[in-house]
């Protein structure tokens, strides 16, 4: 029997206030332990949350970028559970009432049509702590540190078909938060979590089948890996007769498997209420307008105009907007640079390869944009051939500087003057008559050589073009 | 001086220096030492502390600084976390609690130079209407030692009427105030809800908590009020509401109410049993101090108790889940796992009444059982909170009674909490409507003080305080004391 599998993801983003949702507390990351946990972080008797305005403003910013509504009247509840690095035994979120409505999202994968992802709302709670297993024998500590880091959780529609699906648009939300500026998008820290509800059907059928779902995932790879791993667990049940059962499972990176969570937990019943310590969250169009004006050029905006304006590729335009950094670099590098293909070429070549060497982000890039830019000035205006732009990129990446200085000190200057390259190619001539005779014999590969040798002899100054061109008149003296 | 002088005559004397705080502290830690024994008003006196902050507020009136308030001693329910003292609610659960932060009322009293003699007993975790429900023992009615003080802010009712502080803090989450008041026979506001901040006050019902005030009279309530009102940016709940009249109270004392409208619920007044003298007597002179007295109708009151303890029933399940062994107070000696750790930590650790209060508000709160219980009773408190608008179309304040009954007898109604909880009968409709309230001392029987309430609109505390007064220049309830007036 062919099988269909339908994936809805929930992704809890970090949202990068400077302060929790509820208190005062830095939510910076990998302080000591518990050192940034106040008291109401920390639950204590008689306090009280007071909500932040910024993770409200960073919700609403999100929700206009996927052309969600936001709704006016949004109501905190308190989800109810005991476990020891959640302190006050309730977590406050969002329930019935959540602040961003239905929105979507545009997904590209690679060899499929475009496709629009149903986001079926976004709503704010806080994070909990850490439970802290192998620190010390027998006992588990709590880091309380994380406790009131505000979460924005985004849930999408059952609407991907396949793991590559889901990983791109996992990938895809990635890119528009820290396009939005309200999320780092830091994976290895935990700043954007995923949880995969994963069921499989025949193929064609409308209805549902029973779903499982994988917690915690936090990595792109992981999402397809146990996805893959799942479906295929799953389809091998049902074809031998069992029944997926409603469960929460844990990828497990190292075997690659999914495995089964207590399933007690299923059980529980939240108690959801409205929290009476916080009033509803009231937006006014003011409000939403002053966020809407923040929004900036949005990743699918800025695909198509590298597209359609810049005639980049298709695979050159979602290589640079995937993440903002890079398109910024890329954008400030082409524009002195005169020429955009270019400037994507050595963005996407040289510099990414650099940057791999060193294992940098493009945020950390020893070489600024400006530098960069003024580079391939220079090569676009013949004052460097791109060989030696070459050797001058390392220069820069390696000790930085001012790239016309370099050029001067350096005499790096792309040698055009006739009279300073015939000499040149007299002398080269001169020194290997075996191979003038060869070519004269009509062995035409030995011209490269001829090339090869005159470049050297100027130290890759002498502008190639006119190498050839004066070689072959030459040769055919 | 006079162990019943009242917070205005302390003031005066302070000002006056006919005094110092030091002596007058001294005065009230030596009342406190002698009657606590039996009374049991205090779970802690700061002495120390208390006569440090007194020699301070001395200092500070010396150098013709420091506000009204400045060196006067009054003494806080232990539901206000106090930074240094312990704040044990009332409970094993928190027996050594010491919170690192001031509640925001303790804090503007601290500022103001109010010297903090104690905290006050009160029923564990505000839960009880007789403080029979503390850990740290029942609370005994000055009136009579063998009746109970009130609840749940018994401590701080008896201490005024014992003279062992001159106003004192308590909270008011049903009637907590109020109907310790008039068992005691002194003044208790509940102001609206939202008036005074409730950040680092214990949370019981977070909808319904309110911090208020004990004293004499409404005058010396008056003289408090102003310092501990107002907006907290630490509290989403409190109020911005400006209000003119607390300034001026900061400095000034209070002028009584020459008129106003008076309504009297029917619902109330067709049965009043042994408080009908009292609140006949109550509406003669009110009607002589120049006020109009006129019928209102509270349709939905009898529909209060249920929603009321299924309301603060509810969120009391969920603001007490914290108290779980993990991080402070009591935890249970070797647990064996996780949930051991919790099921005895908060068995062992948590009284009757508050676990009793706990699994009814779990059970209101329960998937199949939210809407028939809890979203019925939002409804209904919404009608009640209705039922006041209407009335105070017509009517500038509502006068009622307290309790249905003077103090009862210790032991009476432990082992019946239904009985327990319709001694809260009047008091419980302000509360679900956020409604200011003030029982005032208005009459006796068998020896023992009743109280009237009056009930104003949202933030009218300022009507109700004057038209009190008005009362209470009329009569000397408010002055009697165990073992005769004065």
């Amino acid at each position: 029997m062919q099988w269909e599998s339908v994936i809805g993801l929930e992704i809890h983003v970090q949202l990068a206030t400077k302060s929790k949702i509820f208190s005062g507390a830095p939510t910076a990351f990998g302080a000591e332990p518990n050192r940034q946990a106040c008291p109401i972080d920390l639950g204590l008797p008689g306090v009280l949350p007071v909500l932040n305005e910024e993770a409200v403003r960073m919700a609403v910013k999100f929700g206009l970028a996927i052309g969600a509504e936001i709704h006016p009247y949004s109501v905190f509840d308190r989800k109810n559970y005991f476990y020891p690095d959640l302190p006050k035994g309730y977590q406050i979120s969002q329930f019935a009432q959540p602040i961003v409505g239905r929105g979507s999202l545009q997904v590209h994968v690679a060899g499929e049509p475009s496709l629009t992802v149903g986001i079926t709302r976004a709503h704010l709670e806080e994070d909990a702590g850490k439970s802290i297993h192998d620190a010390y024998a027998g006992l588990t500590g709590i880091d309380l540190n994380r406790t009131g880091t505000p979460l924005l959780e985004v849930v999408s529609e059952p609407d991907l078909r396949t793991p590559a699906q889901a990983a791109a648009y996992f990938r895809q939300l990635h890119s528009l938060v820290r396009y939005l500026k309200i999320c780092d998008g830091n994976l290895a820290e935990g700043s954007m979590r995923c949880d995969a509800n994963i069921s499989i059907r025949p193929a064609g059928d409308t209805e549902l089948g029973v779903r499982a779902e994988i917690k915690n995932i936090n990595s792109f790879r992981f999402v397809e890996l146990a996805l893959t791993y799942e479906i295929e667990r799953q389809i091998e049940l049902v074809e031998s007769g069992g029944q997926v059962d409603r469960d929460t499972r844990l990828y497990d990176a190292e075997r690659n498997e999914t495995r089964s969570m207590r399933s007690k937990e299923l059980s529980n019943d939240y108690r959801y209420f409205p929290d009476p310590d916080l009033l509803p969250v009231q937006i006014d169009g003011a409000f939403i307008s002053a966020v809407a004006d923040e929004l900036p050029e949005l990743p699918e905006a800025r695909y198509a105009r590298y597209v359609e304006t810049m005639a980049l590729s298709e695979y050159d335009a979602a290589w640079l907007t995937q993440d903002p950094d890079t398109a910024e670099y890329f954008e400030a590098a082409a524009e002195l640079a005169g020429n955009a293909k270019t400037a994507a070429n050595w963005v996407m070549g040289e510099l990414s390869a650099a940057l791999n060497r060193a294992e940098l982000g493009i945020a950390d890039c020893p070489l600024p944009a400006a530098s960069l830019g003024k580079l391939l000035q220079r090569i676009e205006d013949g004052t460097v051939s791109g060989k030696i732009a070459k050797s001058l990129f390392e220069t820069l990446w390696q000790s930085g500087g001012d790239v016309d200085a370099i050029i001067e000190s350096e005499g790096l200057r792309q040698v055009t003057d006739t009279s300073t390259i015939a000499p040149i190619i007299d002398e080269i001539l001169a020194a290997n008559p075996d191979q003038v005779a060869q070519y004269k014999a009509g062995k035409e590969k030995v011209f490269g050589f001829f090339v090869g040798q005159v470049m050297k002899a100027s130290k890759g100054k002498a502008n190639p073009q006119q190498v050839n061109e004066l070689l072959k008149a030459r040769l055919a003296d | 001086m006079d162990s019943n002088a009242s917070l205005s005559e302390l003031i005066r004397g302070l000002q006056a220096a006919e005094f110092s705080s030091v002596e007058l502290t001294r005065d009230y830690l030596q009342r406190i030492s002698r009657a606590n024994g039996d009374l049991n008003a205090f779970i802690t006196v700061c002495e120390e502390s208390a006569l440090a902050q007194a020699e301070r507020a001395d200092q500070k009136r010396a150098a013709g600084a420091g506000t009204a308030l400045c060196g006067i001693p009054m003494a806080y329910k232990d539901i206000f976390c106090t930074k240094g003292e312990k704040t044990t609610c009332g409970s094993k659960m928190l027996a050594d609690f010491v919170a690192p932060y001031d509640a925001t009322a303790v804090a503007h009293l601290k500022s103001a130079g109010v010297v903090m003699l104690g905290k006050t007993n009160m029923d564990e975790f505000a839960m009880g209407s007789s403080n029979e429900n503390s850990f740290f023992g029942a609370v005994a009615n000055p009136w009579d030692h063998d009746r109970v003080a009130g609840g749940s802010s018994g401590g701080s009712a008896c201490a005024v009427t014992a003279g062992l502080a001159a106003a004192t803090l308590g909270t008011d989450t049903g009637g907590s105030i109020r109907q310790p008041a008039a068992f005691c026979g002194v003044s208790g506001l509940k102001p609206t809800y939202g008036r005074i901040s409730r950040y680092g006050m214990v949370a019981f019902a977070s909808s319904l908590d309110q911090a208020g005030i004990f004293a004499a009279s409404a005058a010396d309530i008056a003289r408090v009020l102003p310092f501990i009102a107002g907006v907290d940016p630490k509290d989403s709940t409190s109020s911005d509401h400006e209000d003119g009249w607390l300034n001026l109270h900061r400095d000034q004392a209070l002028q009584p109410a020459g008129s106003g409208r008076i309504g009297l619920p029917r619902e109330y007044f067709r049965d009043l049993g042994v408080t009908d003298a009292t609140l006949q007597a109550t509406c003669r002179t009110l009607e002589a101090a120049g006020f109009t007295l006129r019928d209102v109708s509270l349709p939905h009151v009898d529909a209060a108790i249920p929603c009321y303890y299924i309301i603060a029933g509810a969120e009391a399940s969920t603001n007490l889940s914290r108290y779980d062994g993990v991080r402070y107070g009591y935890r249970c000696e070797n647990p064996q796992s996780l949930e051991d750790l919790y099921r005895r930590s908060r068995s062992e650790g948590f009284g009757t009444e508050v676990k009793r209060r706990i699994l009814t508000g779990t059970y209101a709160l329960s998937v199949g059982y939210y809407d028939a219980y809890y979203l019925k009773a939002q409804k209904i408190r919404r009608l009640i909170q209705q039922d006041f608008l209407t009335a105070f179309n017509d009517v500038d304040l509502i006068l009622a009674p307290t309790t249905p009954d003077v103090a009862f007898r210790r032991g009476d109604l432990l082992d019946d909490p239904v009985a327990m909880y319709q001694q809260d009968i009047y008091t419980i409709p302000a509360s679900l409507a956020g409604l200011p309230a003030i029982s005032i001392p208005a009459g006796e029987h068998q020896g023992l003080p009743l109280g009237v309430q009056l009930i104003g609109p949202h933030f009218a505390e300022s009507t109700l305080l004057e038209t009190a007064a008005a009362f209470q220049r009329e009569t000397d309830w408010h002055r009697r004391r165990p073992g005769g007036t004065d």
